[in-house]
């Protein structure tokens, strides 16, 4: 501990220890106990405690009767727990039975603080950080904390009762890793009597008839599980698990989810799953027990398994695939989808029994589908895995949710009615379609997707969210469609889906609701940038409205339309796409204008989002060579920067940084690799002498702009910029340019300048700046200084303990003056 | 009770309910779905329309072909459009007691029931109701009236030639009853009959029942109607809404605990979503414009159209439309925009609080204040001076078979640029539009309904709990065209009883209960006696008198003193009795403890049968039997009135007095 703490130290711990002076505010107290947890972690407690005996003070009169408040009284619990973690510094405190005294009966256990949840809670963190070694479970069974824990389990306060949970957990590993590690064949009889007490406590708990007792059982078994893989667990696995299969006689279930929660942790864990301990067949059984809704997470869990017997995920797969198996059957599909998809060829559920309501309905398509949906793209997913079934069953959701399937049977008129409009299942089930794009299906079927997604886009009726579902879905789609061989194009059937898309394009990029036309023009942007060199799409575009519509969008009332617009205009101007009536006098005249409004925005939006988007846009046409930057790229990044580097949006400072580095790239050639291990060829010669090729970078005064930018007062646009300057410096290392007398007075005035700048008066401009005054400046600059102050967190000084304590007494102090001048 | 079904069309509803002894027309809606059997009726001569050929039977026999036109295939009649009026025959409406309107849309019958029918009684109606229904009554006599018809057409009524005619001509219903539009004169003749009321008022019918307008969401002014006496009650919903436009919210909480709840005028596109629908009036709209086309919105001079214009102030803006005059064209178009802004009792919570900044309600004011919206009476006059393209133009009549709509229709029909986009969702666009094909102008169909849907109407009988709901036909079961779709049914326990026209419905409620009135002093003499904890009993003897439907016990008129001669007075003068009254009894008599007594007071060889009523106790000694039934108690001996009187004091022992 530092010196200047230990000072401090005693007068906190008077503070603490004074009723009359509450502590405000507990998250530093928690910062206290950080503070305590990284000095005991790396030294001894016993020299600690030794050193600072107001800390041994401060615990033994928090024990004497008065009015401490639960804060003080939760943090020195937690305290002397953490302190008594070493075995050494343990006994030194049993000495003064100051422990007893804490934990044990005759402490706050026992009087009125016990009722503050916040004690209860540093009761059972202390204890937590206690229970490290065996003398420590010595104790515990000798002050009876482990049936305290027990009735904690129950308590009123969830956070008290998980913790009670975990400790029970931490104990049972503690007293088992000596006693059962040595002897992997121990049975549970031979057990210390520490663990035999639990696990007859919990054994007690899955016989009783209450469910927050099971809950409570079973809580605490999936935490034993999933966090302790030693042998002993699969001992107590065989000795608990014919209880847990006693559960499942019970109708209903008690516990379900805690029950699935358990089973999973068992069968994740490799000590258990490996073995025949009856597990598969448990989880077999508990699969056809459960009700649907509760079975869904299990089968899922089951599916997710990396080794489990083939049979079993069957069964899984079959319970996962009901609802949807339900559907299909309801709107009477083709059998033969059917036959795919119901694996277990057993007693079909029929609607009214699996989805009997609305709700459950709507719940359970939709958790189906979303757990349909973590499982597509995992290894492990059950193969053959039935993509068309699924493609068929979605399209059929959707197409019932939208009002456009026409069931036959009462069944699917049920569905209907409770799906009609629903978009919470829209919006799954377009999410689910999407996903199924990266399988293939058979044409019939990807025709029948694409007609559903265009009855999507089309309908007034789709919810801004699901349209937005519906143009995702749409592009992962037609990025999935194959492309037809030996020609660079789309293949014919996406072709004809674009022909009917285009024209509803224009009406969402006119919708009243800015959410539409925002994800119109997303849609529009992706498309562009994946087919935008491809004939057949490029026709299309053309021949429809979009251009023009996107254009007119950039001076939309809604920021985010502004923005997206201008990241749409940006790919279509890349790619060629812009409407330019062929006028002879003013040839590219309208292209020109697209920049003159990109930059208008650029000084003048009052949003970050457009500004942000047109340095995006912007950077990435200087770096494509867009025909209008090519054509006068320095002057071009001159106005860029000049606009940037007087933005109030960091991000906008920001991405100039990344313009301006990709114009230095282009100006001096590409930086060497980021990697510093990588091998790199030997720097190209710079085509011309370096400091004709830096003349182009002073004419746009790049280096004013970085400079400024290198005292930014937003640490990533400082960050960024001295990345920049200290590859620039790395580029001109070689340079021995005539480091004339006549120029030693400008370096000085440069540099005195930036110093004023540091200080924050950025009032003055550099003004022009010649290569070799650029090149002295940044040699006498200590950039890799900077960088590293620059890398140290904000906060560095704040977060100091120091600071901490210092804060803590001053907040005391100050209460105190309040308190004076209230007399 | 029973309701009598004069109209078919589920959202312009008029029936008749007869309830104690009240006759209580609710609603008089007027079909005007009839009209879109006749040709348009242009403004200006269209050298088109005039030029349409004649139709003539298969045949060849030509004898219809100056009353019937053919147009692309359809068939027309020439003359002044006619409209189905509500039954009149199912039951005479003289005896009519009160009309209560819901909306300005279920009154356009209103001149045709109170005019010619001998009606002498009082409608009552909301003053916005009122108001913007005269409106609407005007807009439709001054589109007729103006555009003067020479001919009349009546031959193809014949019910001989109609079956010869092409549908949907042949399958028009009661043509012999289809009658012209009224005239100004009965207009504000019927409107004089009407007696203002506000929302919550409660209003007496000859005492019998009380009616009370409840808000109904719908429109300015709109109501439901509660129709209620001391233990019964109606509740009449008709045209509502949840949905947040303009007017106050609907009322929900005073229709619980109806007994029966008649339910009319539920949106009539249950599948469109309003909120779509305006997204895709606005986006078809701004299509139109930026390509350079006209938008023609054919629509009523009141209701929507206040919502489309407050869309429209937020819309164009964002949509670089500020530059685009909006037209709207009606006779009464300064009245429906003004009339709009002062009703501020009638408007939604927000549009009340604007009036206090002060601010109109509405932001159509500011729209005319910046001349983005101009408004005129006809198309003549100012209107061709200012007339700009490309635009966008509200007018009405939405049937498209009078008014200043026909005269854009054939002006705009020709160019693929313009569009007709159909808000209104009254008549089918199709029908509509069918007299001006071939037609190149772009059609779009956004029927803006803010009635209640079936899913609103489901969670709305949930909570108000009514005991029975009579409802038309159309609602019990799912739309022809979407046979599939029971979502778009109502659903609710017991099943909806259903009407269609010409139909009576007894409706299934008994009446058990009546409210008498108690005089004071009357009351003043009662002895009540406690009979059980909380119930007392007391015996009255008084005279009771019905008046009014109003039914009081008064007091009986004192005995006159008998005076010096005794002789006795007529029976049929005789005065209610009034001598000293024998006690009542109650109670009823424990056989076990009754055989008891009787041992105890010294009858021997008892016998006890027990019969299905009761008991019979045969005291075989005595030859005495007393038989015991619920609710009464014989004693049967053989001339013994001593022995009587002892076993009649046994078993009053058993029974209390008062």
């Amino acid at each position: 501990m530092d010196p200047e703490c230990s000072q401090l130290l005693p007068a906190l711990c008077s503070v603490l220890a004074d009723p009359r002076q509450p502590v405000a505010d507990d998250t530093c107290l928690e910062k206290l106990l950080d503070w305590f947890k990284t000095i005991t972690e790396a030294g001894s407690s016993l020299l600690l405690l030794q050193e600072n005996p107001c800390l041994l003070g401060l615990l033994c009169h928090v024990l004497k009767p008065q009015d401490l408040s639960p804060r003080v009284l939760a943090f020195s619990l937690r305290l002397a727990g953490m302190l008594a973690a070493q075995e050494d510094c343990f006994q030194y405190l049993q000495q003064g039975e100051l422990l007893p005294r804490l934990f044990g009966e005759a402490g706050p256990l026992g009087g009125a603080a016990w009722t503050a949840p916040s004690v209860r809670s540093g009761w059972i963190q202390g204890l937590r950080s206690l229970a490290r070694h065996p003398s420590a479970l010595c104790f515990l069974a000798d002050c009876g904390a482990v049936d305290t824990i027990f009735s904690l389990q129950g308590d009123s306060s969830l956070f008290v009762a998980s913790a009670a949970g975990q400790l029970l957990v931490h104990i049972l590993g503690l007293s088992l890793q000596g006693a059962a590690e040595g002897h992997p064949g121990l049975q549970t009889g031979d057990w210390p009597v520490c663990a035999q007490k639990i696990v007859s406590h919990i054994e007690e708990s899955l016989r009783s008839a209450a469910t927050p007792q099971i809950t409570q059982a079973l809580n605490v078994l999936t935490t034993t599980f999933g966090h302790c893989h030693n042998p002993w667990t699969q001992v107590l696995w065989v000795r608990l698990s014919p209880l847990v299969a006693c559960l499942l006689e019970k109708d209903p279930v008690p516990a379900a989810h805690s029950l699935v929660d358990l089973l999973l942790s068992v069968a994740r864990s490799s000590v258990l799953s490996s073995s025949s301990c009856g597990l598969w067949e448990t989880l077999a059984q508990t699969l056809s027990h459960l009700s649907p809704t509760q079975a869904g997470p299990l089968a899922l869990g089951i599916l997710k398994l990396q080794e489990c017997p083939q049979a079993l995920r069957a069964q899984a797969f079959a319970v996962l695939l009901q609802p949807l198996t339900c559907v299909l059957e309801a709107t009477a599909q083709a059998p033969g989808l059917l036959d795919s998809l119901d694996g277990t060829g057993g007693a079909s559920v029929t609607v009214d029994t699996l989805l009997p309501s609305k709700a459950a309905c709507v719940g359970l398509l939709c958790r189906t589908l979303a757990h349909l949906e973590l499982l597509q793209p995992l290894p492990q997913r059950p193969s053959p895995w039935p993509q068309a079934p699924l493609l068929g069953a979605t399209v059929t959701i959707l197409r019932l949710c939208s009002g456009l399937a026409t069931p036959t049977s009462d069944a699917g008129g049920h569905l209907c009615a409770f799906l009609v409009g629903c978009v919470r299942v829209q919006r799954a089930a377009l999410d689910f379609l999407g996903t199924l794009s990266q399988g293939t299906g058979p044409r019939e079927l990807v025709t029948r997707v694409f007609a559903v997604l265009l009855e999507y886009l089309t309908s007034p009726d789709s919810s801004p969210t699901v349209l937005k579902k519906a143009f995702q879905a749409t592009f992962r789609w037609l990025q999935s469609s194959p492309e037809t061989p030996g020609c660079s194009d789309l293949d014919p059937h996406a072709q004809l889906f674009l022909r009917e898309l285009l024209p509803v394009l224009p009406k969402r990029l006119c919708s009243p609701c800015w959410e539409v036309r925002d994800s119109g023009l997303e849609f529009l942007t992706q498309m562009i940038g994946h087919w935008g060199g491809q004939a057949g799409f490029r026709r299309a575009l053309l021949a429809s409205e979009v251009p023009e519509l996107t254009e007119q969008l950039l001076r939309d009332p809604e920021s985010y339309v502004r923005a997206s617009a201008v990241a749409a205009m940006g790919q279509l101007s890349s790619q060629g796409l812009r409407v330019t009536p062929a006028s002879p006098e003013h040839p590219g005249g309208r292209q020109k204008s697209l920049l003159a409004e990109l930059l208008r925005i650029l000084s003048t939006d009052s949003e970050g989002f457009p500004r942000r988007a047109v340095m995006h846009v912007f950077t990435q046409w200087l770096r494509d060579g867009h025909a209008d930057v090519a054509g006068d790229t320095e002057r071009f990044v001159a106005r860029v920067l000049q606009v940037a580097s007087q933005d109030l949006d960091w991000e906008v400072r920001a991405q100039g940084l990344e313009l301006a580095l990709v114009f230095l790239e282009q100006t001096l050639g590409r930086p060497s690799s980021h990697c510093p291990y990588a091998v790199t060829p030997p720097v190209a010669a710079p085509p011309s002498p370096l400091a004709q090729a830096l003349r182009p970078l002073c004419r746009v005064q790049l280096f004013e702009f970085a400079f400024r930018a290198l005292f930014d007062c937003d640490r990533p646009v400082a960050q960024k910029s001295c990345d920049l300057l200290l590859f620039l410096r790395a580029q001109t290392a070689s340079y021995s340019g005539p480091q004339g007398s006549g120029s030693v007075p400008e370096v000085a005035s440069v540099e005195a300048a930036l110093q004023r700048w540091q200080a924050g008066d950025q009032g003055q401009p550099l003004g022009y700046l010649e290569p070799e005054v650029v090149v002295a400046v940044l040699r006498s600059m200590d950039l890799e200084g900077l960088r590293g102050v620059l890398a140290e967190s904000s906060d560095r000084v704040e977060k100091s303990p120091q600071s901490l304590l210092q804060d803590m007494l001053a907040t005391v102090g100050a209460l105190g003056e309040d308190e004076a001048d209230c007399y | 009770m029973k309701l009598y079904c004069l109209s078919g069309h589920p959202t312009l509803p008029c029936n008749v309910l007869k309830f104690k002894s009240t006759t209580i027309m609710l609603d008089c809606g007027l079909d005007m779905t009839s009209t879109l059997n006749f040709l348009p009726l242009p403004l200006v001569q269209s050298p088109r329309l005039s030029n349409l050929p004649g139709w003539s039977l298969k045949d060849g026999n030509a004898f219809l072909d100056k009353e019937l036109k053919e147009c692309s295939g359809h068939v027309f009649v020439d003359s002044v459009p006619e409209f189905c009026l509500p039954e009149t025959e199912l039951i005479d409406l003289s005896t009519v007691d009160v009309i209560l309107i819901s909306n300005y849309h279920c009154m356009m019958a209103l001149p045709y029931i109170t005019e010619h029918t001998g009606f002498t009684g009082t409608v009552y109606a909301t003053e916005p109701t009122v108001q913007i229904g005269r409106l609407l009554m005007e807009e439709l006599v001054n589109f007729i009236e103006r555009v003067p018809k020479a001919q009349s057409a009546s031959l193809w009524k014949n019910k001989d030639i109609q079956r010869l005619l092409p549908s949907p001509l042949k399958d028009a219903v009661e043509v012999s009853t289809w009658r012209r539009c009224y005239t100004m004169q009965e207009v504000n003749s019927a409107l004089s009959k009407i007696q203002l009321v506000g929302y919550s008022q409660k209003i007496e019918l000859f005492g019998a029942v009380q009616v009370t307008p409840l808000s109904s969401g719908y429109a300015l002014g709109s109501s439901n109607w509660i129709i209620q006496s001391h233990y019964e009650k109606v509740s009449y919903v008709s045209g509502s809404s949840l949905l947040t436009t303009h007017p106050q919210p609907m009322d929900q909480a005073s229709l619980k605990n109806s007994d029966v709840l008649v339910l009319t005028g539920l949106t009539q596109i249950p599948t469109a979503n309003p909120d779509g629908m305006v997204g895709e009036f606005c986006s078809n709209l701004a299509l139109t414009v930026r390509n350079g086309g006209n938008v023609l919105v054919p629509c009523y001079p009141s209701g929507v159209i206040y919502d489309l214009l407050e869309c429209l102030y937020q819309y164009i803006d964002s949509a670089g439309l500020s530059n685009i005059p909006f037209y709207f064209i009606s006779p009464v178009a300064n009245s429906s925009l003004e009339f709009s802004q002062i009703f501020a009792e009638w408007l939604c919570h927000n549009k009340q609080t604007k009036v206090y900044l002060p601010e109109p309600p509405f932001p159509h004011a500011e729209l005319i204040q910046t001349n983005k919206l101009k408004h005129y009476p006809s198309l003549h006059g100012d209107f061709s001076s200012d007339f700009r393209q490309p635009c966008v133009v509200f007018t009405g009549h939405p049937s498209l078979r009078f008014g200043d709509v026909v005269h854009f229709m054939e002006l705009w029909g020709k160019s693929s640029l313009n569009t007709v986009i159909f808000t209104e969702p009254d008549f089918s666009y199709l029908e509509a539009l069918a007299p001006y094909q071939p037609l190149a102008m772009k059609c779009i169909y956004c029927p803006i309904d803010t009635r209640l849907n079936f899913i609103q109407v489901s969670k709305l009988l949930k909570e108000v709990q009514p005991l029975h709901v009579v409802c038309p036909e159309q609602y019990t079961q799912p739309p022809p065209a979407q046979s599939h779709r029971m979502d778009l049914m109502i659903d609710c326990q017991p099943p909806a009883m259903s009407y269609r026209r010409a139909e009576v419905l007894a409706l299934p409620f008994k009446r058990r209960y009546e409210k008498i009135e108690i005089m004071p002093e009357l009351a003043d003499s009662l002895v009540p006696m406690e009979i059980k904890p909380g119930i007392s009993l007391a015996t009255v003897s008084a005279v009771l008198h019905t008046k009014d439907n109003k039914h009081v016990l008064q007091p009986p008129p004192r005995p006159t003193q008998p005076t010096g001669g005794k002789k006795r007075k007529r029976a049929s003068d005789d005065i209610p009795d009034c001598k000293v009254l024998k006690p009542l009894l109650s109670g009823s008599i424990p056989v076990e403890q009754f055989v008891q007594a009787l041992e105890k007071h010294g009858f021997s060889d008892i016998k006890v049968e027990d019969t299905a009523k009761g008991h019979i106790v045969l005291l075989q000694e005595a030859e005495t039997l007393i038989q015991i039934e619920e609710d009464s108690t014989h004693i049967i001996c053989d001339n013994d009135e001593m022995l009587r009187v002892r076993l009649r004091d046994l078993v009053l022992k058993f029974l209390q007095k008062f």
